[in-house]
């Protein structure tokens, strides 16, 4: 009796994290459609969701990877591969907050080089008219 | 002789300042362009800087901090092919008597010439505790990484050659970037000189480094002259 009760418990979570991962990875593609996010930064969100989604679909995996690296209690190794997709994926960010305020910072500085010459040459078109 | 000679004055907020510093330069008698950068300012800086006399301003309209500021200034230098671009702060710190030394050195090879303080005061500067332990601490690891001793790797009060106008303009470090752009010159092959300037105590205005920024800017800074180190030669 009790054994069952257990088993229904579990077949219920194993639904729900096959849906959790199914809704997050067919969101991301769904996104990359509709050219909300570009391919290349979608890459990491993919790989992820299909990890997760391995792994609900096939329980005995995390059984698996938890024997297999040394951790007593199995949800922790998930929580680890999830710390880890979190990690990667605010490291990217960092990338590419990094690139874009370089490419702001270039962009400003072309800008307003660039106003300085107009300026210029709209004085001169000016005084020539004169 | 006859080169040509940039000054490179960023300004962030000194519409008070600016035209005492303008007139300044002006007053030197050395034939030179004076490059206002205003840094996106809130106050009327580049209006301020446009009504004086021959003098060229350019204005982010966002603000980029003092090392995008300057390398906007290597920017035009490089544009407009100057020989030598001086960098001289727009508060009115810096004493423009000792441009000429300035130039005198960079016209005998250096690629970079830092006015230090420290030179001419010797071991007289006052200043807050954590604030000389500071220099103490940007002069060892200046020594460790590049073999040289820089006494005022912070100091904004700089010439620099034409060769250096140009690798500066596409690589020139953002905030706090002084300490930084001496390894990054030094590691790339190019010659590094200081000599002792004048430097007056703020007229308006406070430092931009206080409290917390502190340990921000000595923890950025020590990273990037580490980081910058190790990283590839460019040339």
């Amino acid at each position: 009796m009790g054994n069952d009760s257990i088993n229904i418990n579990l077949n219920i979570i194993q639904y729900i994290s096959i849906a959790g991962s199914l809704v997050i990875l067919l969101l991301v593609v769904e996104l990359v459609r509709r050219k909300k996010i570009k391919e290349q930064y979608s890459l990491l969100w993919l790989f992820f969701s299909l990890i997760f989604l391995v792994f609900s679909i096939w329980r005995e995996a995390l059984d698996l990877l938890a024997v297999t690296i040394g951790i007593a209690y199995p949800p922790a190794a998930f929580l680890l591969i999830l710390v880890m997709a979190i990690y990667l994926i605010l490291i990217q960010y960092s990338i590419i907050i990094s690139k874009l305020s370089n490419n702001l910072k270039e962009s400003i500085q072309e800008i307003s080089l660039l106003k300085h010459e107009i300026d210029n040459l709209k004085n001169k078109v000016h005084n020539e008219n004169v | 002789m006859n080169k040509s000679i940039l000054i490179i004055v960023p300004a962030y907020n000194e519409a008070q300042n600016i035209e005492a510093v303008i007139d300044d330069l002006n007053s030197l008698g050395i034939d030179l362009t004076i490059l206002v950068i205003d840094d996106g300012s809130s106050d009327n800086t580049s209006e301020v800087a446009k009504s004086c006399q021959s003098c060229v301003v350019i204005r982010h309209f966002i603000n980029l901090g003092i090392g995008g500021a300057v390398q906007s200034g290597f920017k035009f230098a490089k544009r407009n092919n100057f020989d030598i671009a001086i960098q001289f702060d727009g508060d009115g710190q810096h004493d423009s008597e000792y441009i000429k030394h300035l130039i005198d050195e960079a016209e005998q090879g250096y690629d970079m010439v830092i006015g230090s303080r420290f030179l001419f005061l010797g071991d007289n500067f006052k200043s807050t505790l954590p604030r000389r332990l500071g220099i103490k601490f940007l002069q060892l690891v200046s020594y460790i990484l590049i073999g040289t001793k820089i006494t005022d790797s912070t100091s904004g009060f700089r010439a620099y050659s034409k060769n250096a106008i140009e690798f500066l303009a596409e690589n020139y470090p953002e905030d706090y970037p002084e300490p930084e752009a001496i390894i990054l010159l030094s590691k790339n092959s190019y010659k590094i000189k200081e000599i002792p300037v004048k430097m007056n105590s703020r007229q308006k205005g406070e430092s931009s480094i206080k409290g917390f920024s502190y340990l921000y800017y000595f923890f950025k800074v020590s990273l990037a002259m580490l980081l910058t180190n190790f990283r590839p030669k460019m040339r």
